[in-house]
């Protein structure tokens, strides 16, 4: 593989990573909270479906973001109503989210007299910079020909590390995602930390759905994400719930995605690998990670919280 | 106290399970509003919404199954044009049902059992991979005609039908080759069976007519429907050098690749202009709504008989889509040329014996299991 060819497949990896890097780093916050959502599926392609709807409608991107952004965290909020206020099974809720949301993000798609079904998007994320800057080598292209939302996905990424692990309400958060009731008997709100969070969750992943259908193939047909969603509850254990590492391991999911097809065309010996075991990369490279991370000692640092996915029972005793 | 609490606690749940089931039925039961009553299969949910009202005469219940979203603007759409067209000629005289995102294997024969079960006399499945389930099944319900799309294998109740898309690939191929300055046209693939290789292989002989420097380099996708991942093979196909990229895939992202990368493309299934204007040079397309109408017909006369049924671009099932802006006009006269050539019969798209990639003359053989690709094709005919 030579020099150009690797930056073209990092370029590549950071355009399909960067909507992965939205859910993943949403769904990080959510479940360091304690709780889980499998809904992420469903919240991404109500996303896709509302950003697309409002760009089209206005021609305005940034608008088209926004709605994204309210309509992935409307959805989460089902989920954060029935397994914070009402403690279902946080499993039976979140499934039903992503099906819910998969059946509904087609259902707007194709309803109205306008339907938005295959019709390509009105304004598309085009890199912020461009002339000489984006010429340097290396640096050039990497640093300064992505668009506005790569930039601000390493923002969003940057700042939920900040978050997490240097502010007393990122300290609350995670109190209340190991331990709720010690967290309530030091005084903090768990139930309002679980629906805050669980929101910003699905208005990442929202975003992340926005990714797709305004820049990385933007149109609107039925089902535009393939699996992101459920990739990035993956990605989540992955970057073993740190956003930093969301970064990398939504980056190095992005770069297996986009190798397999690369490889294809190198020709010999390359070309003689199946392809269907190349289509197996992506996949094959997170079991590998996830073994070498949850193997010996380093399984300690991994950082499940220890309450995901136990619905908090105030003053239970 | 402690028990109150409980109670409290299961009444909760209770509503809570509604919910979840009301959201579920939700998402099953939503379905568009015009022609077609089309249910919104959330990942494989099924259920059925009855269309029209029962009038005096008699209504064939028609039932139609795809592998994709019906929404994908492709191979999917396509087939649902032609379904809406069956419900345009007869009105109440039809009722449809139409199942989206059935996945490809065993499961698909409940799906086509319950469908014949709940009356449904005419069956069409629009994916390769349900042969065997739907052969299965029609075994099962040896009243119902069951219409499988792109196999090889009949029964008593069970025809097949396909058409001869390498006609129009062909075609396609020639407007490819003119376009290509590199010499070299990226292939999108989705699987490598015969349809997929017969369309690989139409395509390379068309674009070597007028350009025999030309090359065509394929890469495997492993999915029928799956924008990001379609999107991401044609940009690797681009950065391998390719300035015109093809495709056997079911949505338009990778024209949009090619859009955006100033490449030109060449689409399948519909008329794709509108993703990708500047890209466009054409694509081969399907009209199933002739043989959708003639078929119904057929079981209402109670005339159908088992068949398989092979059109082509004489009988209007393949058609060669319209031109983009940027063929040239030269390009398009001879691409019309070859098209009446073709539809006239003086023309055949493959002949005995044939070169294959390796440069080696070899006899065809039966054309609906090629398994091989022919000279100037670069990739694995095995995958």
């Amino acid at each position: 593989m030579n020099e150009s060819l690797l930056m073209l497949t990092v370029m590549a990896a950071i355009g399909l990573g960067t909507p992965l890097i939205f859910a993943t780093v949403g769904e990080i916050l959510t479940e360091r909270s304690g709780i889980l959502n499998l809904g992420v599926q469903g919240m991404m392609l109500i996303g896709a479906v509302a950003g697309f709807w409002a760009t089209f409608t206005t021609g305005n991107l940034f608008l088209g973001v926004v709605i994204a952004i309210f309509a992935g965290a409307a959805l989460s909020s089902i989920h954060a109503f029935l397994s914070i206020t009402l403690r279902v099974s946080q499993i039976v809720s979140g499934l039903a989210l992503a099906i819910f949301g998969t059946g509904l993000a087609s259902f707007l798609g194709r309803a109205g007299g306008n339907p938005l079904v295959g019709n390509p998007s009105r304004a598309v994320f085009e890199p912020v910079f461009t002339g000489s800057i984006t010429e340097i080598p290396l640096i050039g292209p990497l640093l300064f020909g992505q668009d506005l939302l790569v930039y601000l996905s390493w923002a969003i990424a940057a700042g939920a590390s900040y978050y997490l692990f240097h502010t007393r309400m990122g300290l609350s958060l995670r109190a209340v995602g190991e331990d709720p009731a010690s967290a309530e008997s030091a005084g903090v709100n768990v139930s309002r930390i679980r629906y805050t969070h669980v929101l910003i969750g699905g208005a990442l992943a929202g975003l992340g759905g926005a990714y797709f259908s305004l820049a990385l193939t933007p149109t609107w047909q039925d089902d535009p994400i393939g699996a992101a969603g459920w990739i990035a509850i993956a990605l989540v254990i992955l970057s073993s719930w740190r956003p930093g590492r969301a970064v990398f391991a939504a980056y190095l999911f992005g770069a297996a995605e986009r190798v397999q097809f690369t490889l294809q065309t190198l020709g010999e010996p390359w070309s003689d690998i199946p392809s269907t075991l190349l289509a197996m990369l992506p996949f094959v490279l997170a079991i590998i990670a996830m073994i070498v991370l949850t193997s010996g000692k380093r399984a300690r640092y991994l950082g499940a919280p220890e309450a995901l996915a136990i619905p908090y029972f105030r003053e239970q005793r | 106290m402690k028990e109150e609490y409980i109670m409290a606690r299961s009444r909760w749940r209770i509503l809570a399970i509604m919910v979840v089931a009301f959201a579920l039925l939700a998402a099953a039961c939503s379905s568009s509003d015009d022609t077609t009553d089309t249910t919104a299969a959330a990942a494989g949910t099924d259920t059925t919404v009855a269309s029209g009202t029962d009038t005096s005469g008699e209504v064939l219940k028609v039932a139609f199954v795809h592998v994709g979203p019906v929404a994908d603007k492709g191979w999917s759409w396509a087939h649902d044009q032609g379904a809406q067209a069956l419900k345009a000629e007869y009105g109440d005289g039809v009722e449809i049902t139409t199942l989206e995102s059935i996945p490809e294997g065993s499961d698909a024969q409940r799906v086509f059992e319950d469908l014949a079960a709940n009356g449904n006399t005419l069956i069409f499945g629009t994916s390769f991979g349900y042969m065997d389930p739907m052969l299965a099944a029609a075994e099962n319900f040896p009243d119902t005609v069951f219409m499988h799309a792109t196999g090889f294998k009949t029964s008593e109740n069970m025809g097949n039908y396909f058409g001869a898309a390498e006609e129009a690939r062909y075609l396609s191929g020639m407007a490819a080759g003119a376009a290509t300055e590199t010499n070299l046209i990226g292939y999108v693939a989705a699987f490598p069976i015969p349809e997929v290789l017969r369309g690989i292989n139409a395509f390379t002989l068309g674009a070597r007519e007028v350009n025999p420097d030309a090359e065509v380099q394929v890469v495997w996708t492993s999915t029928w429907f799956d924008p990001p991942k379609e999107g991401t093979a044609a940009e690797s196909l681009i950065d391998a050098g390719a300035d015109v990229i093809a495709m056997h895939q079911d949505s338009a992202a990778p024209g949009q690749a090619a859009e955006a990368a100033g490449a030109g493309w060449v689409g399948y299934n519909t008329d794709m202009t509108e993703f990708a204007p500047t890209a466009w040079l054409t694509a081969a397309t399907w009209d199933w709504a002739p043989f959708y109408i003639t078929t119904a017909q057929q079981v209402l006369d109670g005339t159908w008989k088992s068949e398989a049924v092979y059109g082509n671009m004489a009988d209007g099932m393949v058609v060669l889509a319209p031109f983009g802006d940027s063929v040239a006009q030269d390009t398009q006269d001879l691409i019309l040329v070859r098209e009446s050539e073709i539809i006239d019969g003086a023309f055949v798209v493959f002949t005995d014996p044939i070169v294959n990639q390796d440069g080696e003359s070899q006899p065809l053989g039966d054309i609906f299991g090629m398994d091989f690709f022919v000279e100037g094709v670069i990739g694995s005919p095995t995958g």
